[in-house]
């Protein structure tokens, strides 16, 4: 278990800052690996037999799971997160991130993956769809959250982790980081509302 | 200012490389998505072909900038790096396999092959040197 000084300016010169604790846990939650890698045999054998069922469940499963898991980050969990303490922060950060680092990936790969094969099978992914138009937008946003996501949000996520994970993490570094994760998890929660608006819309056509 | 304290508050100067990499990525998302919004017309690749030099140029600038940083964490930097290549080649593998899949040939191929190579050397790039920077050399 480490310990991390808190930065307080209202502590006397002289005083320690006081300690908190952190808990023990792993970057990359190594149980978790074998879930993904399961999760990652079914993508690949729903592709392979290229039938609608499969490749409709994989894609609405994992695509609520992405919109829920960005909706309830940025705008509800991000927000509190801001305002709790900084022992507080710290240890849901060292529960909640490691899930992360492995959830996001998975949800993401496997909603596009599915997505495309299924837009494939059912021809919405030709530019003769009536809602084509609609679709490129999909595009679009998605490719604006993938940037955002794998720009600043999953190195920001294990950059937090990896410095937690120091015999003297530093206090300033984790709260740049974690402002940056949770403003940019803000900003793919309000994205994620488009992509309910897109994906609603042609859903119903 | 000691050399700890400089990696802590990151006041050391370092190239922009997240700002380039989300721009590299950018540059290949907009190819792909020029690609994926004219299929199965015939679409003329060159602007695709241009996003995607564009971005490898970034990439190779991004390397190369970061091997002139004095004192950059580099054994860090490698640690977190290699864990995230093999992770995002996963991804990428997957991704590829699906256009295979669904019997994309030709140049459209190679040019999202090459867009998902950039992808699978430029995010765990980012992610070490997110790390890296905050650690000491």
């Amino acid at each position: 278990m480490t310990e991390i000084a808190v930065p307080t300016a209202a502590q006397p010169a002289v005083a320690p800052p006081p300690r908190i604790q952190i808990p023990e846990f792993e970057i990359v939650p190594r149980k978790g690996l074998f879930i993904v890698a399961a999760v990652l045999v079914l993508l690949i054998a729903a592709i392979a037999v290229n039938r609608e069922w499969p490749l409709v469940f994989l894609h609405v499963a994992f695509g609520a799971g992405w919109t829920i898991i960005d909706l309830f980050l940025g705008l509800i969990l991000g927000p509190i997160m801001g305002r709790m303490s900084v022992p507080a922060r710290v240890e849901f950060t060292t529960r909640l991130m490691p899930k992360m680092v492995l959830i996001m990936p998975t949800v993401v790969a496997v909603t596009l993956a599915a997505g495309w094969q299924l837009g494939n099978k059912l021809g919405t992914v030709q530019s003769s769809y009536p809602l084509h138009g609609w679709l490129v937008a999909s595009y679009i946003i998605v490719g604006v959250m993938a940037v955002l996501a794998l720009g600043l949000l999953e190195p920001a996520n294990i950059a937090v982790l990896c410095e937690l994970k120091k015999p003297r993490p530093n206090p300033p570094v984790i709260e740049r980081l974690m402002k940056r994760f949770i403003y940019c998890a803000g900003v793919l929660g309000v994205m994620q509302v488009a992509t309910l608006v897109i994906m609603t819309r042609l859903a119903s056509s | 200012m000691s050399a700890r304290n400089g990696a802590e508050t990151d006041e050391r100067r370092l190239p922009p490389v997240t700002q380039l990499a989300m721009l590299s990525l950018a540059l290949i998302v907009t190819g792909g998505i020029y690609l994926a919004a004219h299929i199965p017309q015939h679409v003329p690749l060159a602007p695709a072909v241009a996003l995607l030099a564009a971005s490898i140029l970034l990439l190779i600038g991004n390397l190369f900038s970061l091997t002139r940083v004095d004192g950059f964490a580099w054994p860090t930097f490698f640690g977190v790096a290699k864990w995230a290549l093999l992770a995002y080649a996963v991804i990428a593998g997957l991704i590829e396999y699906a256009f295979l899949r669904n019997h994309l040939r030709g140049g459209a191929l190679v040019v999202l092959t090459l867009s998902l190579v950039v992808f699978a050397i430029h995010v765990p790039t980012l992610i070490g040197f997110t790390v890296a920077r905050f650690a000491d050399a």
